[in-house]
């Protein structure tokens, strides 16, 4: 990643500041969490900065790997017994599920 | 005011999504699905006072939440020893972000697919301490925005980005020390180690903050 001048990320040759400002951005960015101007300024950076828009890449790719790895499926008997559950306290409401707090939630 | 009639139909979709969440709290089947039963049942008995229109999958993980805070949270005390200060940002990145370039034509998502087992991930996550946990889990996991996650842990937005913050940087390196004792990474020279429990005694981090 060097091969643009930059030797680690957001200390580059090519406008430190702006990598700088693009790494710190990165997570909320990602997040979908800025503000539409600064967006925009991200962008145009990511446009002419290959290494911050490649760790942006990672980053992002990063995360779809962990959102996809960290599924887990209901097993079949769980969600039968859920589901019986919920036909119950629609039939009979809460007095079919027995004695239990009633705590606010 | 929602109607209760209208409850399991309005839940049921979410019971795998519940489930799975469940399961990255708990760390075990058995607690997650009496976690869900109890989440369920409290729903129902709240479900009066919400208001429907609004976000019905937040509010649920609302109740889930607070269910395995009240409930589970008690039972399942363990050491939560993962030290997450002085992890620098991108860890992960900067360490394989070369991989790509290694072969040509892959993107890193592939890398990255091949590179951790589901195995792996679910232990990263589970390895981090339960507040980090359920902000990485929410946001990463399950897609929620900061406002949602700062509502369904009762917690302020701030809060929520620095617990994001931390806990992303201890799951990467939690995951970097997994490549590395498969081989597939080299192990860095500031003592890059699996973040799990025991680990690293040092620095441990209080759970309350």
């Amino acid at each position: 990643m060097d091969d643009h001048g930059h030797d680690t990320i957001g200390h580059g040759a090519a406008g430190d500041e702006f990598c700088d400002d693009a790494i710190a951005q990165l997570y909320t960015y990602l997040d979908g969490e800025l503000d539409a101007a600064t967006i925009a300024r991200i962008e145009s950076h990511l446009q002419t900065c290959s290494p911050c828009l490649e760790a942006y890449d990672f980053e992002a790719e990063l995360r779809k790997v962990i959102a996809a790895k960290a599924r887990e499926d209901c097993p079949g008997e769980v969600r039968n017994r859920i589901m019986s559950l919920l036909e119950r306290l629609d039939g009979g409401g809460d007095d079919a599920v027995g004695p239990s707090d009633r705590t606010p939630v | 005011m929602a109607d209760q009639a209208t409850f399991s139909d309005q839940v049921a979709p979410y019971v795998d999504q519940l489930f799975a969440a469940a399961m990255r709290m708990t760390r075990n089947q058995a607690d997650a699905e009496d976690l869900l039963q109890e989440t369920f049942v409290r729903a129902y008995r709240g479900f009066g006072s919400f208001t429907d229109g609004t976000n019905l999958r937040a509010w649920m993980y609302r109740i889930l939440t607070n269910t395995f805070i009240n409930t589970y949270r008690a039972k399942q005390r363990r050491p939560e020893q993962t030290d997450l200060d002085d992890v620098e940002d991108l860890y992960l990145y900067k360490r394989l972000g070369g991989l790509e370039a290694a072969s040509l034509g892959r993107s890193a998502e592939d890398e990255l697919m091949d590179l951790f087992t589901e195995t792996e991930v679910k232990d990263a996550i589970d390895a981090l301490p339960e507040q980090f946990r359920m902000a990485v889990l929410l946001a990463d996991v399950e897609g929620f925005s900061y406002k949602e996650i700062a509502e369904i842990v009762d917690v302020p937005i701030g809060t929520v980005m620095s617990r994001l913050h931390r806990g992303r940087k201890a799951l990467q390196r939690s995951l970097h020390g997994f490549a590395v004792e498969r081989g597939l990474a080299e192990r860095g020279s500031d003592g890059d180690g699996r973040a799990t429990d025991g680990a690293d005694g040092a620095g441990a981090v209080r759970n309350d903050e």
